[in-house]
């Protein structure tokens, strides 16, 4: 006990020194993402823009004069390993936030347990059951999964498109995908022929896009967030199947489709802004928010942005303006994030309350597709 | 079932197939000369793709692969130098330990190394789009100048192994090692020759199959997994076998797919694997007296 309070001071004090924190209690902020593993490019940009954002932020002194200190832990994509690093990052390091999860499968795990902590939680995941049913402490920055299928059905009605074949990854994020694809087809008037369930470490899906061209499909929508959604367009494209192609939210980093190579032209997928910064109108919203975080990020780490790491910045601003409103108090700056409305992210604009954790509309959503290997709006 | 779609699936079945049977090749010889499961065979596999894609940014595509091959021969010989060769009569345990650290440390190099991201050679003709059509069946290049290296892969071996005083000094030290030693064979050496060779040939199938499959600092695991079942499919110790036992349930694999939902292929590959061990224990391919006496010694 005596050791610790030694720890606790000697940790205040060394604080205090650095830029004049006054002695004030630190933010802490644990992330659980993945950063290596198979969801490493969803996992990784989150936690680079993490560390890039605490460095910014504390560097101007932290939020009220507080140091935000964070911790991060790399559960590999791993829900079990997600559920005791959370665990650890609760009652060892008493964090006052988690944020993360980077997938849907290791969120949907996790919940529960840091919601029961009174621990605010920010998944940066998109499957829709992470906060439907709400649960008081926990939300979630990247846009619904269902908004993203109802985009992608609005484009295949325009193509004429009438029956599909529809792959998915066995991962949290695919499962979910796929249900949201099942029941909002029918709707759209739109047969899924053909519905595959790959392993998420799959190297070749020949077979697989094989029993989809047997199955005469006018259309391929694969929802997955690994590497194999690269696989699966080149795949489509060797076994001569020449049909259109579309990916869920999860292809939103331009890794994937450099990936595919040239199989990835033509590929078409919707995603938040961010990825086609440049084609904004200057009049947009979100303009000067994902060109601060795109021309910071780029600049530092040398690699493009994606919509994860967006993901990543949003969590953290959304955190931080709660606690400028409400201070170190669980349950306050939990009220404050529910009651949060207008917070321009890099996914759009959130408008929470407390039936909605989310707080974006289908308008975070634009089409996007692939044109010489990079990302532009779809029909511009 | 249409004639185009069978060879469609078969394609797919051959494509796998071959990831398998070099990646199974390479546990054989270093089964054969030592009666050791290298656990780290995946890890050379991986090695050679990310070492030939760094230097396939300087140096053109044949080199940098040759390149790759020569050094993760170093590393394997390395590895047999540092954690094998001072091991006097080691047992298999404790073999099996050593080498799933040994992969657990290259992995985690890998990563310090390389980082997370996935990585690719370009395909060695054309591109991602490019299919040849024969027939009415589409095959990427890239799966033929796979197929074609692992002919050649195997074909090498039995040269080397039957033709070679190398290779016979090393089928000597397979087949008795005491007796070996006694007649002058240099047995310590040739163990370390072969964990060169099979991280070579680990290498070579590495860079040929990364256009195909990607490849990152963790795909070493799986890539062990499916060459190790495939071994002991065809039965340790022989490398044709296993090509035979790759492509066996690569093209089961592949079939699978059309009839059960893709979720079953790799419990498929498992089944089968069971199901022969029951029947024949040494494998589709082994001899039983050899399991037998091998048991028995």
């Amino acid at each position: 006990m005596n050791r610790t309070r030694i720890a606790a001071a000697a940790l205040a004090l060394a604080a205090s020194f650095q830029a004049g924190a006054q002695g004030k209690e630190p933010l802490k902020v644990g992330a659980l993402l993945s950063v290596t593993g198979p969801a490493a490019f969803l996992g990784a940009p989150e936690a680079r823009t993490l560390e890039m954002l605490v460095e910014e932020l504390n560097a101007k002194g932290g939020v009220d004069g507080r140091k935000i200190e964070l911790i991060v832990k790399d559960t590999g994509g791993n829900p079990e390993k997600a559920i005791s690093f959370a665990k650890q990052l609760i009652e060892e390091n008493g964090v006052f936030a988690i944020i993360g999860p980077a997938t849907s499968g290791e969120s949907i795990a996790v919940k529960q347990f840091v919601n029961d902590a009174s621990t605010i939680l920010l998944s940066c995941a998109a499957a829709e059951v992470i906060t439907t049913p709400v649960l008081p402490y926990v939300f979630k920055v990247a846009p619904k999964d269902s908004y993203a299928a109802e985009m992608i059905f609005r484009q295949m009605k325009k193509l004429g498109v009438k029956r599909i074949g529809v792959l998915s990854s066995n991962t949290g994020f695919g499962k979910a995908g796929k249900e949201q694809v099942e029941k909002l087809a029918p709707a759209h008037g739109i047969e899924i022929a053909a519905s595959e369930v790959y392993d998420k470490a799959a190297t070749d899906l020949t077979a697989e896009v094989t029993k989809l061209k047997a199955a005469n499909v006018q259309a391929i929508l694969n929802w997955s967030i690994e590497p194999a959604q690269s696989i699966v367009i080149k795949n489509a494209r060797q076994i001569g199947l020449a049909v259109p192609i579309f990916q869920s939210h999860g292809f939103a980093n331009v890794q994937y489709a450099k990936a595919a190579g040239a199989a990835a032209e033509g590929v078409m997928f919707p995603a938040s802004r961010i990825v086609v910064a440049e084609s904004l109108a200057a009049s947009d919203k979100q303009k000067p928010v994902v060109a601060s975080y795109k021309k910071g990020y780029e600049a530092r780490f040398k690699e493009d942005v994606s919509t994860f790491g967006g993901h990543a910045y949003d969590a953290l601003g959304i955190l931080v303006r709660a606690v400028k409103e409400a201070g170190l108090d669980r349950e306050k700056a939990r009220k404050a994030i529910e009651d949060m409305k207008g917070f321009v992210g890099t996914a759009g604009v959130f408008n929470f309350s407390p039936e909605d954790h989310n707080g974006l509309s289908i308008e975070a959503f634009e089409m996007i597709t692939v044109k010489g290997g990079k990302f532009v709006v779809l029909g511009r | 079932m249409q004639t185009e779609l069978f060879f469609q699936y078969l394609v797919a079945g051959l494509t796998y197939g071959t990831i398998y049977a070099v990646v199974g090749v390479g546990f054989n010889i270093i089964y054969n000369t030592t009666g050791i499961i290298n656990f780290a065979q995946g890890e050379f596999v991986m090695l050679g793709g990310m070492t030939a894609v760094t230097l396939a940014a300087f140096v053109p595509l044949p080199v940098a692969i040759a390149a790759a091959v020569l050094l993760t021969m170093l590393v394997g010989a390395l590895v047999e130098l540092t954690f094998i060769r001072w091991l006097g009569r080691p047992t298999v345990l404790r073999m099996i330990v050593i080498t799933i650290g040994v992969s657990i440390m290259i992995r985690e190099a890998a990563l310090v190394v390389w980082g997370e991201s996935v990585r690719a050679l370009p395909y060695f003709t054309g591109d991602e789009v490019t299919s040849l059509s024969l027939w009415g069946v589409h095959v990427s290049p890239q799966v033929l100048w796979s197929l074609a290296a692992c002919v050649a892969i195997v074909a090498s071996l039995w040269a080397f192994f039957q033709h070679t005083p190398l290779g016979r000094q090393m089928r000597a030290c397979a087949s008795n090692r005491d007796a070996a030693a006694l007649c002058g064979v240099p047995v310590r050496n040739l163990v370390t020759l072969s964990f060169a060779l099979s991280a070579g040939i680990g290498a070579l199938a590495g860079c040929v199959v990364s256009p195909i499959t990607y490849t990152a600092y963790n795909v070493g695991t799986g890539l062990a997994i499916k060459g190790f079942t495939v071994a002991i499919l065809g039965g340790l110790g022989n490398s044709t076998a296993a090509v035979a036992a790759g492509f066996l349930v690569g093209v089961l694999e592949a079939f699978s797919v059309s009839l059960l939902p893709t979720a079953y292929k790799d419990a498929i590959s498992v089944a089968i694997l069971l199901a022969i061990l029951f029947v024949r224990p040494s494998g589709l391919f082994g001899s039983a007296e050899v399991a037998r006496l091998e048991a028995r010694g």
